[in-house]
């Protein structure tokens, strides 16, 4: 039997080494960070593997991880939808450049029984959900601005993140710039104090628990709502205009952005007729320089990669793609780096 | 009713409610089995064992590398816990009676066993992954060692203390050297024994996800280095479970199968071996 | 039960009580060996000192900063850079406590089924099924938990218990709940307190149990006379040492328990634990107070673990050695 156990060690010894020689001996890079975009970079990696056969390790596991692993340098790159703060910036011992990746929706997620489609909420209605005020569907706040729609008598749950994240960062931002009483009891940032809720982690678990308790509301990124056929919710811009999320409306919201040189800024609450409220754009993380030549030379041929191919493939996963005159700029940024 | 029939009536009560809390335990437990192998089977196939996972939306993913991820755990794990466990447990076998210092020993590893595993992933991040400057299949493979040293310490111990002292006193009067005696006569004896201990303390590690979560991290390619974040079988099931996609759900049931019929192997494989009537459950 | 094996003074024996035959080159050989296996036992007090040091250190940077009102502090903001850790604690205690009360009577009622009252050949496969449950990971029960507990918790189990008009139970649950936390963990646990348990009784000499006979008592009372009074130490031990489990138990909490951290009466709301923030949060922590802040929940665990288990060990090895007199 010692036997059996010694074959058996080295028959997963063997497949380990065969599996490292089948491995490509390409390079190979460590980045984490932001759930939000998860869909789009892990597709945008797979065909990038495919065609260039670098491998990109992506771990999704929120902007605030994102940012701490890059500040430890613990990853090569980090992503995030949250843009670092000037202090935050100075701690990472290689600089940190902001490269703007799509843009995307965070969306009010449902699962309300006997309302497939077609709910509707402003600004102050979101703020009493997210603060407790309002805890029932049929609510009258609720009912006001969806008549005709049949609410049923069910408690409201209301799921937030349970990890440090860049679309809570979105999310919380906009409720902020909304509401009065949120900005003064809550605030905003990658984790804030939920005064009601269940917590999921990533926009993974929060759309999990959407789809498995009845009731539940909860704020997740386009692709994740529309992946898991979760019904989202239309909201009230700041033009008063009930606007349903999506690429164009999405679109809509970052071409009122005023694009500052290094690329940082929250376009939550966006003037324009057509603009969804509750936008961001999302960031990969990239040191200003790279000690090890190889390392640096593949992030920079993935960026300039991301910015020819990659945009195309946004849309399909519902995410609006940067407008030419912000891919130029960007394109420009990528010679910074050493 | 008279005492006498009250006492009989209690008796045969309490009795009864003895067996049927055997019998209430078990529910959980078939429920369980039954959940992860009918929802789990219909992912499993040769592609869950050979490919890696793909992107959402995309057919085909399996969980190839984290099966590996955790068999290379596993052996980094033994390599650095079983040298330490068994020696430990021969020390305190062969020549830890009577001394206050076995005792300290013996005392902080069964304390050490109750250590909870995040607590050790988290020493394991402090001192491996920071220094090292990244998460790699060393460090998740160090914070599983260092909790499977107890185990295989008390288990060695108490094994190799079940030799018959008559073997070893054959062994002087040929004029064997105690140290002999030891490696070469009480623990080729005692050698199923210290095997069970060590593959249960292996199966006790397979099935770990806490400490892994900051110390091998995660990885959708193949290993290819000791260096490296690595995935396994225990994380991705935590990362696929919580996650929306219906697609990954599946391959969460699937991957708790195997993970299930792996740790239930290795533990059938080890009582197999040796009938110990002391369970070593702690 | 190692009793026949021990002659004189157990199965090792010091060198000092062989006669010295050891010439030259193997006596050298002897106690360097020896020196050798005492190393390796000494790297094992090593770990646990490191261990308990590098979680004083990591937790080093949060503890300055907060000092004591880190233990009194419900205000868990990571973003603000405030740390408190009360919802954990109390999330912890509590979703253990709840598992305890649940699995001590069915751990109990096993253990005393195993060692009294079933007939040999139930013994052996009912022990071995409550082993299984013993080796059946974590992240396995948690999915188990999430997928069908939870909803099960939620439909059926809490409305029941909302009828009760308890403080405690009040609704809406979503089935993530410290509730269903403790339903889970007393399924985990239940092995430890059989096992320990059934150690514990089976020390207890039969003589004790035939005294009992004799006397006319029926199997319960000898059961409550002569097994578990006695072992009652023990087997408070093997309550303990199953708490100390549950405290310590972190993916398949983290999976069901709703991952809020709030202090609230109501067990069908949900809440946080100690094991879960960190696994929720610590790859993912924004800075290195936070880093720390959790480093310092995890020595907090670390030590409330280590204070149960040295008890729980004292107390059941004081009763197992009671017997052996």
């Amino acid at each position: 039997m010692k036997n059996f156990k010694k074959i058996l060690i080295g028959a997963a010894v063997a497949a380990t080494f065969a599996g490292v020689s089948l491995a490509h001996a390409g390079v190979s890079l460590n980045a984490a960070g932001a759930t939000f975009p998860y869909p789009i970079y892990s597709k945008w990696f797979y065909e990038y593997n495919k065609a260039k056969g670098v491998q990109i390790n992506y771990q999704s596991i929120g902007s605030g991880g994102g940012i701490q692993q890059l500040t430890n340098g613990t990853v090569d790159f980090g992503a995030s939808d949250a843009p670092m703060s000037d202090e935050q910036v100075a701690k990472v011992k290689d600089g940190v450049m902001h490269f703007p990746t799509v843009a995307g929706a965070v969306v009010l997620a449902y699962n309300v029984p006997g309302v497939e489609t077609g709910l509707k909420l402003t600004p102050s209605v979101l703020a009493d959900i997210c603060m407790g005020s309002v805890s029932k569907w049929n609510d009258p706040e609720i009912a006001e601005i969806n008549e005709g729609v049949n609410l049923p008598d069910l408690n409201i749950t209301f799921a937030h993140r349970s990890d440090g994240s860049g679309t809570t960062n979105i999310f919380t931002n906009y409720l902020t710039k909304v509401s009065v009483k949120w900005a003064g009891s809550v605030g905003f940032g990658t984790a804030v104090k939920w005064p009601v809720g269940v917590g999921g982690k990533g926009n993974e678990g929060v759309a999990g628990l959407i789809t498995q308790i009845p009731g539940t509301i909860g704020y997740v990124e386009l692709a994740y709502a529309i992946k898991n056929k979760l019904p989202y919710a239309s909201m009230k811009n700041k033009t008063g205009k009930f606007v349903e999320p999506s690429i164009a409306s999405t679109t809509a919201a970052v071409a009122g952005a005023k694009m500052p040189p290094d690329f940082r800024v929250m376009i939550t609450n966006a003037s324009g007729a057509d603009a969804y409220p509750i936008c961001g754009f999302t960031w990969l993380l990239i040191n200003r320089s790279y000690s090890d030549a190889e390392k640096g030379t593949a992030i920079k041929d993935f960026l300039k990669w991301y910015l020819t191919e990659g945009e195309g493939m946004a849309s399909d996963l519902y995410y609006a793609p940067l407008p030419a005159s912000i891919v130029d700029k960007v394109e420009k940024k990528i010679e910074m780096i050493k | 009713m008279d005492y006498q029939t009250r006492r009989l009536l209690v008796d045969r009560m309490m009795v009864f409610l003895c067996g049927a809390a055997a019998v209430i335990a078990m529910i959980p437990l078939i429920s369980l089995l039954l959940y992860v192998l009918i929802q789990g089977i219909h992912r499993l196939d040769l592609t869950f064992f050979t490919h890696l996972p793909t992107p959402v939306g995309v057919e085909g993913g399996g969980m190839g590398n984290a099966i590996l991820g955790t068999l290379t755990l596993m052996i980094v794990a033994s390599v650095v816990g079983l040298p330490i466990g068994i020696m430990a447990g021969i020390y305190l076998s062969e020549f830890g009676k009577k001394n206050k210092f076995a005792w300290m020993v013996r005392f902080t590893s069964d304390v050490l066993s109750g250590v909870p595993s995040i607590v050790t992933g988290i020493v394991a991040y402090t001192l491996v992954v920071r220094p090292m400057h990244g998460f790699s299949a060393f460090a998740g493979g160090i914070a599983l060692g260092f909790m499977m040293i107890p185990i295989v310490t008390r288990t060695t111990e108490e094994l190799v203390k079940m030799v018959p002292h008559s073997i070893r006193e054959a062994s002087w009067a040929l004029g064997v050297p105690q140290w002999q005696t030891i490696l070469a006569i009480v623990i080729r004896t005692a050698k199923n024994g210290i095997l069970t201990g060590v593959l249960l303390s292996i199966a006790r590690i397979a099935g770990e996800t806490a400490p892994l979560l900051f110390t091998a991290f995660n990885n959708q390619y193949w290993p290819k280095s000791l260096n490296e974040p690595t995935a396994s079988l225990t994380v991705q099931v935590f990362t696929y479970a919580i996650s929306p996609f219906k697609d990954w759900q599946d391959q969460a049931w699937t991957g708790a199968l195997v993970l299930l019929m792996l740790v239930l192997t290795i533990n059938l494989s080890a009582k197999l071996f040796f009938k110990n009537p002391r369970s070593l459950l702690r | 039960m190692n009793s026949s094996v021990e002659i004189t003074n157990g199965g090792g024996a010091s060198p000092k009580a062989l006669p010295s035959f050891s010439f030259g080159k193997s006596g050298f050989a002897d106690k360097l060996f020896q020196k050798l296996t005492a190393f390796f036992a000494f790297l094992i007090l090593f770990l646990a000192l490191l261990t308990a040091y590098t979680l004083w250190k990591a937790a080093g940077p949060s503890i300055e900063k907060t000092g004591w009102s880190f233990l009194a502090s419900g205000d868990w903001d990571p973003v603000q850079g405030l740390f408190g850790s009360t919802p954990f604690v109390y999330g912890t205690l509590v979703s253990s406590f709840l598992a305890l009360l649940i699995a001590a009577p069915f751990g109990l009622g096993i253990s005393l089924f195993l060692t009294e009252l079933a007939p040999m050949k139930f013994r052996d496969p009912v022990a071995f099924l409550v082993e299984i449950l013993a080796a059946i990971p974590s992240v396995v029960y948690g999915l188990w938990g999430m997928f069908v507990l939870a909803p099960i918790m939620r439909v059926h189990v809490d409305p029941l218990l909302e009828k009760l008009g308890l403080p405690f139970f009040k609704g809406p649950s979503t089935g993530l709940s410290i509730l269903t936390a403790g339903v889970i963990l007393s399924i985990m646990i239940l092995p430890t307190i059989t096992a320990i348990s059934r150690e514990v009784f089976e020390a207890v000499p039969n003589s004790y149990r035939e005294s009992a006979r004799a006397l006319g008592a029926t199997s319960w009372e000898t059961i409550q006379l002569a097994v578990v009074k006695p072992s009652k130490v023990g087997v408070l031990g093997a309550i303990m040492l199953a708490l100390g489990r549950a405290l310590g138990e972190t993916m398949a909490v983290t999976m069901v328990i709703g991952n809020n951290p709030q202090v609230s009466s109501n067990l069908l709301a949900a809440g946080h634990s100690m094991a879960s923030v960190i696994a929720n949060e610590f790859s993912e922590a924004n800075s290195d107070l936070h880093i720390s802040a959790l480093a310092e929940i995890g020595f907090l665990l670390m030590v409330i673990t280590l204070v149960l288990n040295v008890a729980a060990h004292l107390l059941v090895w004081a009763t197992t050695t009671k017997f052996k007199k």
